[in-house]
């Protein structure tokens, strides 16, 4: 991977060798800090990971290179009871979640983004104003109302049913994008005789596939990642429990052996870091949508 | 604008009221959602802050009975307020700087730049809770690998997370590990700082240090500020990460009965949002839990009140 381009080339070929041999140094310099940083980055894996691989007695030494490989440490977590069941649970919350957030969202993004109506400034201020509530300030209310006029706690409803009413977050950064699609396009597709609607579906979606699937996969992961929600509203039935959360009772129940533990912990995170292999771009422009445009 | 759309011709005020449905109809489920699980249970958590209500029997009118004692007697409040503060300020501070530093140094490298910036990325995709035991487990002071290489270094080994003077510094070390974020947002800015400023510098006879201060950070103090702002009202929220260290760390995990009371050790992870969980739904002491649910609202939207004002672009037009 040599990205040196055609003009630095020419430049170090001329340039005097003392001017060189700063730019070597600096190259140096620059790659042992960066070396530097990714062990930083990357040692918890490998230690996690060769833990994880360990015997039960040698998980409980400060050994670090596991003496024989135990593979089947993989398979003993997989078989834990309960370990399937947070894994349908999570995804059934991780997709169905992020379905319904992205179908409810785009219609509120659009028209925050497109139309001009009195209070819209009103609306986007109450948008921010969602974005930033940490979601214990509104629990004890929200938990009253599933428990007490729905009956719904201790099932998954009470984490999915909101995500039908458009996420603040998700509604703030498609209208951000949806920002920069010159209004030529909508207006284009209006004088032709298109609804809103139509408008919406046949000509800013298509344009708006990146900025979507960015906000699939933040969903995806807010999801996958949550415990808050559900150790509020589904933790009292053990089969409604999701990873995140099953996965710390996990250790409760396998008390010292760390190397099942950090079995389960990678398993956990695996499904999320494949996907970003799979997924890079969207995710990577998604967090620069939120950082630098706006 | 009422006396102006009455004053229109028929056809421009049908037109007007169909957009007006159009827009409704657009924004309806947000709408709902804004009701239903904003305003209610905000207007709601205000309502209880007043009342003495245990969960099961009706709710009675107390007055500032609540507020009297979270402010005054309960004796964990301030702790909590500290311990959130102590995050704010350090945590947040060290996040925003190692993240800049982490994106200045993936903009200079040139040899594998693809591999370092995935490496630098992935671990804020662990999911918190598989992190946070993830470090649990790394910084366990007996048989924790991080221990074992610093004895080995000859350097003093912590306690961490069973230590009240470690315990912020370890979970701020889990929260820089997952700096990934930032280095992203930082990454995006310093590519956009022009490169006749630097140029311009050189030419003047700016060193390194001179052209960061006078051309790189100028440019991007708006994307600095910003995660500023949001680091606060993302640490104001901490949650998981302080609630899940102190139950591995003091090996009181739910299930078998034993109630882990949020905190350890000695109450030096103990939070704002954590006093909200431990007083509504271990205590039972809802009026409570409300009148810090509404501290914690008070916080967090003046600092929402700070970065609107700093970013007044989110309203701008196209």
């Amino acid at each position: 991977m040599t990205t040196i381009t055609a003009p630095a080339r020419a430049a170090r070929a001329t340039a005097a060798p003392a001017i060189r041999r700063r730019a070597l140094l600096n190259w140096v310099a620059v790659h042992s800090l960066a070396v530097a940083a990714a062990l930083f980055f990357l040692l918890p894996f490998v230690f996690v990971f060769l833990t994880s691989v360990m015997s039960d007695q040698q998980a409980l030494t400060s050994e670090l290179w596991p003496h024989e490989w135990r593979w089947g440490n993989y398979a003993q977590v997989w078989r834990t009871p309960g370990f399937l069941t947070w894994w349908r649970n999570t995804l059934l919350y991780a997709g169905l979640g992020t379905l319904l957030v992205v179908v409810s969202s785009v219609p509120v993004a659009y028209a925050l983004a497109k139309f001009r109506f009195r209070g819209r400034n009103l609306a986007l201020m109450a948008v921010i104003s969602m974005m930033m509530l940490p979601p214990q300030v509104t629990v004890i209310p929200m938990y009253l109302f599933w428990a007490k006029q729905l009956h719904l706690t201790g099932s998954l409803w009470p984490l999915i049913i909101p995500m039908a009413f458009g996420d603040a977050f998700t509604v703030f950064l498609l209208r951000q994008f949806l920002l920069t699609i010159p209004k030529e396009y909508v207006e284009a597709a209006r004088i032709d005789g298109c609804g809103e609607l139509r408008t919406l579906l046949r000509v800013v979606l298509p344009m708006a596939r990146p900025a979507i699937a960015a906000v699939a996969l933040f969903q995806f992961f807010y999801c996958w990642n949550d415990y808050f929600g559900p150790q509020i509203y589904s933790s009292e039935n053990e089969g409604a429990w999701t990873l995140s959360y099953g996965l710390e009772s996990f250790k409760g129940a396998h008390h010292t052996n760390w190397n099942l533990t950090m079995a389960a912990t990678l398993l956990v995170m695996a499904p999320v870091i494949v996907l970003f292999f799979f997924a890079q771009k969207a995710f990577i422009e998604g967090v620069t949508l939120t950082g630098v445009k706006g | 604008m009422a006396v102006l759309s009455s004053s229109l011709p028929p056809v421009l005020r049908r037109k007007r009221r169909r957009e007006r449905a159009r827009t409704l109809a657009f924004l309806s489920p947000w709408l709902v959602g804004f009701g239903v699980f904003f305003a209610y249970p905000l207007v709601s958590t205000v309502y209880f802050s007043f009342m003495r209500y245990d969960g099961f029997a009706p709710p009675t009118f107390t007055g500032l009975k609540n507020w009297d004692y979270v402010l005054t007697k309960y004796p964990f409040f301030w702790q909590g307020l500290g311990n959130t503060l102590w995050l704010v300020a350090v945590m947040v501070t060290l996040r925003v700087a190692f993240g800049l530093g982490i994106g200045l140094l993936i903009t200079k490298v040139r040899t594998g730049a693809g591999f370092f910036r995935t490496a630098f990325y992935l671990p804020y995709l662990a999911p918190p809770v598989a992190a946070t035991m993830a470090f649990a487990f790394l910084l366990n002071p007996g048989t924790g690998p991080v221990n074992h290489l610093l004895g080995e270094l000859g350097l003093p080994q912590p306690g961490w997370f069973t230590d009240p003077a470690w315990s912020k510094p370890a979970l701020t070390l889990l929260a820089m590990w997952g700096v990934g974020d930032l280095m992203v947002i930082f990454m995006a800015a310093l590519l956009d700082v022009p490169r006749e400023q630097y140029e311009a510098a050189e030419l003047d006879g700016a060193g390194s240090w001179q052209k960061f201060r006078y051309v790189t950070f100028p440019n991007i103090t708006p994307i600095v500020l910003f995660a500023v702002v949001t680091g606060v009202i993302q640490t104001m929220q901490y949650y998981t990460q302080a609630i899940v260290a102190g139950k591995v760390a003091s090996g009181v995990i739910g299930g078998s009965g034993q109630q882990f009371e949020p905190g350890y050790p000695h109450g030096s992870t103990w939070t704002l949002p954590q006093m909200v969980y431990s007083l509504g739904f271990q205590r039972f002491d809802t009026g409570s839990a409300c009148v810090v649910a509404v501290i914690l609202f008070a916080l967090s939207m003046a600092f929402t009140s700070l970065l609107l004002r700093r970013r007044a672009g989110f309203l701008n037009e196209e």
